[in-house]
């Protein structure tokens, strides 16, 4: 499916980690639960993990500097974990790799996902990269401090986006 | 006769600069766009749905409601008017006072909404996270910036709670809706510990506050108090901590059952200590320069509050003492709906939005029209939505409350009966709401009428009467003395009675059901017979609530299913 990064719609070279079978060659995604079988796999390509909403990313603490990316899944728009758990990758653990999420996400949900951290969202086939760069460009201000370390607004909490 | 001058700022609610304004523009545009995909079907109904309901916008019984937030209770008498505005030319000429401080319009057409947000955003106001799981409108005490008691004027600080929440990016699709409450003095008027997190400010050193913090209380389906994390949170910590709770409650709260998804329940299904070492625990991992809150913030938000300029009282006590002497009525209005300020001369008014007869909260735009009026002329411009549906003008000089009285009287605002039984609370029941079991309306009214003689509230004294149309428990039957709670009974509208609940700083409590449910016409004998039971055994200057702890339910049940 395709990546939204920095408002360009890039293909997806990542393999996510087919149930039941070895693991491919090449840039591969595995589920927490095949974490082990992905760091100790004989194979030049890099690494990733995907994580449910209900997946403790504290269990990512010894072994993220190995990883090059982080998958978020929303099972449905609605349950909010997954901006936890951006936040506490680049907060208390300082991931420094890509965050990207997936699953159901709405457009409108973009601009909070990018403010915890996330680096790319996994687009379903034949969405429209217009509708989600407007609303990355819907807001010109933001109330409170965030990850992206925006400059102040004026006074208070107030940041400056775009 | 004005006591007013013009202040260069709003007085009592923070000013909203170019910067907010822009703010408040881009969000009608961005939920324009969202009602337009929706209609091209780009947005499913499923996925419209929280974006609507984060601009206000439910879908009730008959028609859209459209909740207005007005942030911890304080309004303009020029937003006052848009209401009014708004009242007349989108609705059917009234709106609802709620118990969050805010207004509801309950017959807007989805078409207009965005038209309606635009209306209010040209005078510094939205609906934004009014509703939806994310954290709702901040309350705080109406009598903020002018009670004798007051530490601090707690509005300063919900409006920090108000900037840093809105939309924020972490927060905004909660398990369940967030609900917070911050009180400037001892006595608690917010009901700080029937919130998801209540904030009680006490005096710290430096001149610098600290804050009591209480975490998952909440009314509803199942009635809690609030457990204290903190007893003295300094001032500088107070976005950071919050931050702590809402992310263990983001990430642990659960989601499975909307009706177990309040913080309340992870707070209990955890254990408060547990919670609060998993709090203290996230507290202590973050990043905690990004989230202090320094003294140079807080005073720069101070500083867009206008305060008013209180001319010198004069003689104003003595001349009203001589009113209230001449005017019976007067006197009574007097004693139960003005309050002593710190300024002397000067006292805040309760307006009465509970006549007889009438239902509870709603207000004509002619009504919401004079009280700009009013608040114009005698309190600075600036009024407060009370979370009991009543109005406040803050600040008004004692000499001028016979003539603002006269003023109420003639508009159907002048009932005496502040704190008393006929002072109802209730939330919209059958008659708007789709959740509801039974109307609560309808029942309000017949008590508000049952008991309307002056002289017999006066004789009950402070009772505190709150209905709910169903167990969702908007109308806080659990914290009223005397709670009523609409039910289905096979088919038909009955209603549970409770006793004993309160929300005050003396001991919150929760209410305990007496025994099975009546129809409309056997509840409303039932508590007049409860009324009349207190009054034979009360103890001399005992009031009703005092009389229930040192009685128990036993012979007020009795009462209640006597045969008639």
């Amino acid at each position: 499916m395709p990546l939204l990064e920095n408002g360009q719609i890039l293909p997806d070279t990542w393999q996510v980690a087919a149930e039941g079978e070895p693991l491919p060659a090449g840039d591969v995604l595995v589920p927490l639960a095949r974490l082990s079988e992905g760091l100790g796999r004989n194979s030049e390509g890099r690494l990733g993990v995907v994580l449910t909403s209900s997946d403790e990313v504290e269990d990512l603490r010894d072994v993220l500097p190995r990883l090059d990316v982080v998958l978020l899944t929303f099972p449905v728009f609605r349950d909010g974990r997954p901006f936890t758990q951006a936040r506490t990758l680049r907060e208390h653990l300082q991931f420094k790799g890509a965050i990207r999420a997936g699953g159901h996400i709405l457009p409108d949900q973009y601009e909070f996902l990018l403010r915890c951290g996330v680096t790319a969202v996994v687009l379903p086939e034949g969405a429209d990269p217009a509708v989600w760069q407007k609303a990355h460009e819907a807001f010109t201000v933001a109330y409170q401090p965030s990850i992206l370390a925006e400059p102040a607004e004026g006074f208070a909490f107030r940041r400056r986006l775009l | 006769m004005s006591h007013s001058p013009s202040s260069p700022l709003p007085v009592g609610h923070y000013a909203y600069d170019d910067v907010d304004r822009t703010f408040l523009k881009q969000r009608v545009a961005q939920f324009r766009d969202q009602v337009e995909r929706r209609l091209s079907g780009a947005l499913t109904e499923e996925e419209f749905k929280p974006l609507r309901l984060m601009n206000g916008l439910y879908l009730q019984l008959h028609a859209y409601m459209l909740r207005i937030a007005i942030p911890y209770g304080v309004i303009s008498a020029r937003q006052m008017r848009t209401l009014a505005h708004i009242a007349r030319t989108y609705d059917r000429d009234y709106g609802h006072f709620t118990t969050r401080q805010n207004i509801q319009f309950n017959w807007i057409k989805l078409e207009q909404a965005p038209e309606i947000l635009n209306v209010l955003a040209d005078a510094d106001m939205h609906a934004i996270q009014t509703s939806g799981n994310c954290i709702r409108n901040v309350t705080a005490d109406q009598f903020a910036g002018a009670a004798v008691d007051e530490v601090l004027d707690p509005r300063v600080y919900a409006e920090i709670l108000r900037q840093w929440s809105t939309l924020h990016p972490e927060f905004t699709f909660l398990p369940r809706k967030f609900k917070i409450a911050v009180s400037g003095s001892r006595q608690d008027r917010v009901a700080a510990r029937f919130h998801d997190i209540g904030l009680i400010a006490h005096a710290g050193e430096n001149g610098r506050p600290v804050f009591e913090v209480l975490v998952g209380g909440g009314l509803g389906r199942t009635p809690a108090v609030g457990v204290r994390l903190r007893d003295d949170l300094p001032e500088e910590d107070l976005i950071a901590y919050l931050e702590a709770i809402l992310r263990v409650y983001n990430a642990h709260g659960r989601r499975d059952n909307i009706y177990k998804a309040r913080i309340k329940i992870l707070v209990q299904a955890l254990g408060a200590e547990e919670f609060l070492s998993q709090v203290n625990a996230e507290f202590a991992a973050m990043d905690r320069a990004r989230y202090r809150l320094p003294e140079a913030v807080v005073e720069a938000i101070r500083a867009r509050f206008g305060a008013p300029v209180f001319a010198p009282a004069g003689d104003a006590e003595a001349k009203l003492a001589a009113q209230r002497k001449a005017d019976r009525a007067f006197d009574a209005w007097v004693s139960t709906n003005s309050h002593p300020h710190k300024q002397p001369g000067y006292a805040s008014v309760t307006v009465s939005c509970k006549p007889a007869g009438g239902i509870p909260g709603d207000v004509t735009s002619a009504q919401m029209d004079l009280l700009a009026d009013l608040a114009e002329q005698y309190s600075f411009g600036e009024l407060r939505i009370t979370h009991l549906q009543n109005v406040v003008l803050g600040h008004v000089r004692q000499d001028a409350l016979y003539e603002v009285w006269q003023a109420l009287e003639k508009n159907g605002l002048g009932t005496a009966n502040i704190g008393f039984v006929t002072d109802i609370v209730a939330c919209p029941g059958l008659d708007y709401c789709s959740l509801a079991n039974a109307r609560a309306i309808p029942i309000a009214q017949k008590l508000s009428a049952r008991f309307a003689n002056p002289d017999l509230q006066r004789e009950i004294g402070p009772l505190r009467l709150n209905i709910s149309g169903c167990i969702n428990a908007c109308g806080h039957h659990h914290a009223g003395h005397i709670g009523i709670l609409g039910v289905d009974k096979r088919g038909e509208e009955a209603f549970q009675i409770t006793l004993g609940g309160s929300s005050g700083d003396k001991g919150a409590s929760i209410g305990q059901i007496l025994g099975s449910a009546m129809s409309e016409e056997e509840t409303v004998d039932a508590i007049a017979r409860i009324i009349d039971t207190y009054l034979a055994r009360r103890t001399a200057g005992e009031q009703f609530i005092e009389t229930c702890r040192r009685l128990g339910t036993a012979p007020f049940k009795d009462a209640a299913y006597a045969p008639a």
